[in-house]
């Protein structure tokens, strides 16, 4: 028996999914495995990859928007969404991070706050991965706390002008179209930014050592002059942007699912075909708590996971259980990668295994949608009725 | 134009083999899917479509579980679906399948063009086009790299070590085709929604007329007798160089008719 499959023989998850679910899940890992996983670890290493094209497939199979009706989308479930985010991040964070920030918020933001005009221009073409977005929320001085942002937009006639600065901007060099929340006179307002629009600047974040089979950017925004209509008309304050967050919150609870169980995976392969001291490593008694922890982790976390996406297709989610999700299971997946990676040995710490670049990884996704102790605060104000932020 | 495609459920090859007591491949205990050489005629099939206008229909022959087979072709975008299961035809050759495919598919309508693969990954016999072009009257272009279809005829590259010929015939025909001739796409998420509401029927062979000793192991005009697993890989030779390497490997080669 492969891993995969010994895996789901022990916990019989498969057996909670529908059967369009289960064929979406190996549809999605298929063309993982095929055509993203060759190349993993030399994009991961360059801290490139062929973004534009990648984009295109992934609308091609429909991924783009999936859990969003009209407009080209795929008017999914919220469970099947998060099943293919799982199966994405099983190959790597940045391609789910890549799916996340086109569906969950860039093209979220235009489908739940824009104008019939900014869907029509928007939505089809990124659905179908013609288009790539990005979603400019966190700056340089304010990233958990993004009420204070000094990205301000001013009122000038018909027009709005920008300026001002954001940070750690997913897709920000790639994109066609940035969603800019900033800072006017009344309240945070979104922006529909078209990347060619003068005034506006990408630059890439070098030097990172995790996701980077992902771009992330510094935009600058220096008197970027929009169109009226270039506002998103239905949403004042943070609500707008913190609403975007919570649907891609949903999607990394499923993910840092899949980044955990290709390193579990990974590390069954490992331990059945290692020898030390004579015999597999996988029938020494450490390795096997081991082995039964992560195994026993990983099943309450996809357990989490899929308990969330039914509440939240039953139209009944809070933002307080999506933290539960997000908490648990980027906690528990970081836990699970660092565990294998010491099954590994050496060669847990090179890209010639997953290892190793799964846990780099998860220090971003455990970062970025809100911090570990921010999702502790969410949580334990929702249980304790005092705010602890500030 | 309207296309029949022949596809067929085999055991997944990354899991392990198992043949029953009476010597027939395990179809039902083993982990199964659409031969990935089919692929590449549905990908054809839909190609066609898309140029043009029609109808991809697929036929499937195999026990309950090639339903399989029949879904994951109207996933990638098949029309509609055909499934001969009958407990009876367990056990039939190439030729008693190549009976049943050609009842299914005169019973399943007008067809201009019916297009297989090029062997199916369990048996690999790569006989079942033919026999099945013989049994339905056609013109058969075998084995082709590439596929066009102009007026009333089909055309298509076959390609060997010394030549590629050109063959053209008259519609109908049958194609087999090869797994250079395009790049299957994969089921996208609106087609695995999509496929639950396209239409599959299941026949006997009561359905098709077609008598149960004519198929099945006892109707198969070939059987497997025994099997063996290929023996493991004898160790290989080690050649030392002593500055006459080179040489050495090229007598190797030669003497095992490499070059
Ligand atoms: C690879 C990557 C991609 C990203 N992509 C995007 C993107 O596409 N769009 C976007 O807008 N942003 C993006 N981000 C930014 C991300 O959302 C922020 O990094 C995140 O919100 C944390 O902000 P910060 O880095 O400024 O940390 P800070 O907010 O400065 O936090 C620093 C530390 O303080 C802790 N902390 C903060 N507040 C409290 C408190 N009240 N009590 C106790 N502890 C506290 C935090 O938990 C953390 O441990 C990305 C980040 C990364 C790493």
């Amino acid at each position: 028996m492969t891993p995969h499959a010994a895996l789901n023989a022990l916990t019989g998850i498969d057996g909670l999914l529908s059967e369009e679910e289960r064929d979406l899940a190996s549809m999605v890992r298929k063309y993982a495995d095929d055509r993203l996983r060759p190349h993993l670890a030399d994009w991961f290493e360059a801290g490139d990859l062929p973004a534009r094209e990648i984009a295109k497939d992934l609308g091609g199979l429909g991924l783009l928007g999936m859990h969003l009706d009209g407009y080209g989308c795929g008017g999914s479930s919220a469970t099947a969404y998060g099943i293919a985010c799982l199966e994405m991040e099983a190959a790597d964070s940045g391609l789910r991070s890549l799916v996340s920030v086109q569906g969950s918020l860039a093209m979220t933001a235009i489908h739940k706050f824009g104008s019939e005009e900014q869907k029509q221009e928007w939505l089809p073409k990124m659905a179908a991965g013609d288009a790539i977005g990005c979603f400019g929320l966190t700056e340089p001085d304010f990233g958990s706390d993004p009420a204070g942002m000094r990205t301000r937009a001013r009122r000038d006639g018909d027009d709005w002008v920008l300026n001002g600065a954001k940070m750690w901007i997913t897709n920000g060099t790639v994109a066609d179209v940035a969603i800019v929340w900033a800072q006017t006179d009344a309240r945070i307002r979104g922006f529909v930014v078209p990347t060619d629009t003068s005034g506006f600047e990408a630059r890439e974040v070098k030097h990172k050592m995790s996701l980077r089979a992902s771009k992330t950017a510094e935009l600058s925004f220096t008197d970027l002059r929009l169109p009226g209509s270039a506002i998103l008309p239905e949403v004042k304050g943070l609500r707008g942007p913190l609403s975007c967050l919570s649907e891609a919150r949903f999607g990394i609870v499923f993910g840092a699912m899949g980044a955990a169980r290709d390193c579990l995976e990974t590390a069954l392969e490992y331990a059945d075909t290692r020898k030390v001291f004579d015999k597999a490593l996988g029938g020494y008694q450490i390795t096997q708590m081991k082995l039964a922890d992560m195994a026993l982790e990983l099943t309450k976390g996809v357990l989490l996971a899929l308990h969330l996406g039914r509440l939240k297709d039953g139209g009944g989610i809070t933002n307080e259980q999506v933290s539960l999700g997000k908490l648990n299971n980027c906690r528990e997946a970081i836990k699970i990668a660092r565990e294998c990676r010491t099954i590994l040995g050496a060669n847990g710490i090179t890209l010639e295994y997953p290892i190793i670049r799964h846990a780099n990884n998860l220090e971003s996704v455990m970062t970025y949608e809100g911090t570990s102790e921010v999702h502790q605060l969410i949580i334990g104000q929702a249980l304790t009725g005092s705010s602890a932020f500030r | 134009m309207n296309i029949v495609v022949c596809v067929k459920y085999v055991p997944d090859a990354q899991g392990d083999r198992t043949f029953k007591d009476d010597n027939t491949t395990d179809r039902e205990g083993v982990d199964g899917l659409l031969s990935e050489l089919d692929e590449y005629a549905v990908e054809a099939a839909l190609k066609l479509k898309e140029s043009g206008e029609g109808e991809v229909t697929v036929v499937t022959v195999g026990p309950e579980a090639a339903a399989d087979a029949v879904k994951k072709s109207l996933q990638m975008g098949a029309d509609k679906g055909v499934h001969v299961c009958d407990d009876a035809i367990h056990g039939s050759d190439a030729a008693a399948t190549s009976l049943l495919l050609a009842e299914a598919i005169k019973k399943s309508g007008e067809y201009d063009l019916v297009l297989a693969g090029l062997a199916s990954t369990d048996g690999t016999m790569s006989v079942v086009p033919a026999m099945l072009a013989e049994r339905l009257g056609l013109p058969q272009v075998t084995q082709v790299s590439t596929l066009e279809v102009e007026g009333g005829t089909v055309k298509g590259r076959r390609d060997s070590d010394v030549a590629s010929d050109t063959i053209e015939a008259s519609l109908p025909a049958l194609v087999s085709v090869t797994d250079q001739i395009n790049e299957p796409r994969y089921p996208s998420f609106k087609g695995i929604m999509a496929a639950k509401k396209k239409p599959v029927e299941t026949w006997s062979l009561a359905d098709l007329g077609v008598d149960a000793e004519r198929v099945g192991l006892a109707g198969s005009w070939t059987k497997v007798t025994s099997f063996a697993k290929r023996p493991p890989r004898e160790k290989g030779e080690i050649v030392t160089d002593e500055g006459d390497g080179g040489t050495k490997l090229a007598e190797y080669l030669a003497a095992q008719k490499f070059v």
